[in-house]
């Protein structure tokens, strides 16, 4: 159990580390400018650079921040939701669902909000599909759960590989990019972030209980915990923060399977840390890749789902090593 | 009254646990449940948690039903020790410990030196002074097993409900943790239910015994007056045979 005091340094480095990697995403690019120039501008100067900083690179790394802090907040809920350490965001299939949502609209050729707004309908869908499928569930494991998200997942992967086979070639490029997950699509944050911190105030509450259910169903109801409202909530808060992360972004993997992992072995497991500490460094971890994603082969732009995969997968496996006996 | 159950029947399934059995645990109380594997002993224990509904009848903790109480109140005064000992998440031993004052905390209470000092006293009376910053993965079933006792006796309620508390205890561990709970239902006023599997642990350490027989059947009363040799061999279909000795004031049961 960290202190008050322990929690408290924590979050406030992690704030730190934030607002650093929001000045390293404003200040790298094509044009780099120096700290001093960032203030300046962001301070007054009205010029061209200031159009770059504020109108692209501004949104961007903020849609960057809400999509990593969403996510990882998301796999942190899950992992205690199905008490399995290698559940993630899209372990229930919601990113499935908004894949067939999004290549739905760009087959049919929809531009501007079209794409988001049907990647939000098949991940909203695939939501109230997975729960409505497995609410018969009064067993303590949450194992039906898992694995109708699974099946679901399975099921719009199908549907998604179907989509790319009959789109025409001109359009498949587009597709595998949002499959990948990238972020130079992402129209406005304020959505996301708007998410972030709803999904922050839902679930910070009932941190405590988390910690019970984490432990297991039936002694957390012994302790005066409502468990079966608590995983309703905890479906739903995790669901819809994926699902605006796809939403904004496509399905970035491994933020949110790692984050929460880093987290909790630098902090240990007590969710009323974890779950803010998460955000923040999902945050600032995704809103980094996406900077060198934009910046490291330019002028071309990698999407950020493949970096973050490229650097999560050996993260990942090391930490499963490490834990083994 | 601590707790008091009246014409309770509980069933699991298509399998009728009791039928109409009535209890009443006054402070001080220790009842052992007796019978075999599938009797229904935990399905039974839960219910009187107030985990599970019965089927009929009426439960009343301190007079209240857990409706009346609410999860969190409820929690204050009852205690569960169930058998499952699952840690998905690595986690220290006084954590784990800590989890018992969950009831007596606000929503964004934290811990407080009270309560710290509270689960390392509970510790040390379950022989784990010392063990605090252990992983809980890294112990010994054993070990584990007291942790989730201690985890128990930290919540401090009035009524203790644990299910097969001796699970993979050793002898000296067994009657410590029979001694500390018998002595907590004595001084501290409280009741204390535990499915046990050893009759002679139940006359030694309890004054009552719930003895379920699996076809629904049951028996209650006090020890001495509910185990004896004939009852024990229809209950555990195995016949049982009463040492009588000197050295103790009640025969001891041993299967012949």
């Amino acid at each position: 159990m960290p202190s008050h005091r322990r929690a408290l340094l924590v979050l406030l480095l992690l704030t730190a580390l934030s607002v650093a990697s929001l000045g390293v995403a404003l200040a790298a690019g094509s044009m780099a400018l120096s700290l001093g120039e960032l203030w300046a501008m962001l301070s007054g100067a009205n010029d061209t650079a200031r159009t770059i900083v504020i109108d692209l690179r501004l949104p961007r790394a903020l849609a960057a921040f809400a999509c990593g802090g969403l996510l990882a907040l998301a796999g942190a809920l899950m992992q205690v939701l199905l008490r399995n350490p290698l559940a993630d965001p899209y372990v229930l299939g919601i990113s499935g669902g908004a894949g067939v949502g999004a290549l739905t609209a760009m087959l049919l050729g929809l531009t501007g909000l079209g794409v988001p707004s049907f990647a939000f309908a098949g991940a909203l869908a695939t939501i109230v599909l997975v729960f409505g499928l497995a609410r018969n569930d009064g067993s303590s494991t949450q194992t039906p759960l898992l694995l109708t998200g699974v099946v679901v997942a399975a099921g719009c992967g199908a549907l998604v590989a179907l989509i790319l086979t009959l789109a025409p070639e001109q359009k498949v490029h587009g597709m595998l990019f949002w499959l990948m997950g990238d972020l130079s699509q992402s129209a406005t944050p304020l959505p996301a972030l708007g998410v972030l911190l709803a999904a922050l105030a839902v679930a910070l509450p009932f941190a405590c209980e988390l910690n019970l259910l984490a432990r297991g169903a039936e002694q957390a109801l012994a302790l005066g915990v409502a468990v079966p409202t608590l995983r309703r909530i905890v479906y739903v808060t995790a669901s819809l923060a994926t699902a605006a992360a796809v939403t904004t972004a496509g399905s970035i993997g491994f933020i949110g399977l790692i984050v929460p992992h880093l987290v909790r072995l630098a902090i240990g497991n007590d969710q009323r840390l974890l779950l803010p500490a998460a955000a923040l460094a999902g945050g600032s971890l995704l809103t980094l890749a996406d900077t060198a994603a934009r910046t490291v082969a330019a002028p071309i732009q990698l999407p950020v789902g493949v970096l973050t995969a490229l650097i999560g997968v050996p993260v990942f496996l090391y930490l499963l090593g490490r834990s083994r006996p | 009254m601590i707790l008091s159950a009246r014409q309770l029947s509980v069933s699991i399934g298509l399998h009728k646990v009791c039928l109409g059995l009535d209890l009443d645990l006054a402070a001080g109380t220790r009842l052992a449940i007796l019978g075999r594997n599938g009797a229904g002993k935990s399905t039974l224990l839960a219910t009187l948690a107030g985990l599970r509904p019965a089927d009929a009848g009426t439960l009343l903790l301190e007079g209240k039903s857990y409706a009346e109480h609410g999860l969190r109140n409820a929690a204050k005064l009852r205690g569960w020790l169930g058998q499952d000992r699952s840690d998905p998440f690595a986690t220290t031993v006084l954590e784990t410990v800590l989890t018992g004052r969950h009831p007596h905390l606000g929503r964004w209470g934290w811990e407080a030196a009270a309560d710290v000092d509270l689960a390392r006293k509970t510790l040390a009376a379950m022989g784990l002074a010392n063990m605090e910053a252990r992983e809980v993965h890294t112990l010994s079933g054993g070990e584990r097993q007291r942790v989730a006792i201690a985890a128990l006796l930290a919540q401090t309620p009035r009524l203790y409900l644990l299910d097969e508390p001796l699970a993979h205890l050793d002898l000296n561990h067994r009657i410590a943790t029979l001694d500390l709970l018998s002595r907590r239902a004595r001084n501290e006023g409280s009741a204390v239910v535990m499915v046990l599997h050893d009759p002679n642990f139940a006359l030694r350490f309890c004054d009552q015994a719930l003895l379920l027989f699996g076809d629904s059947r049951h028996i209650a009363g006090p020890v001495s007056a509910v185990i004896d040799a004939q009852t024990l061999s229809s209950l555990y279909g195995y016949p049982m045979k009463p040492l009588v000795t000197a050295d103790f004031p009640q025969p001891i049961f041993v299967p012949e």
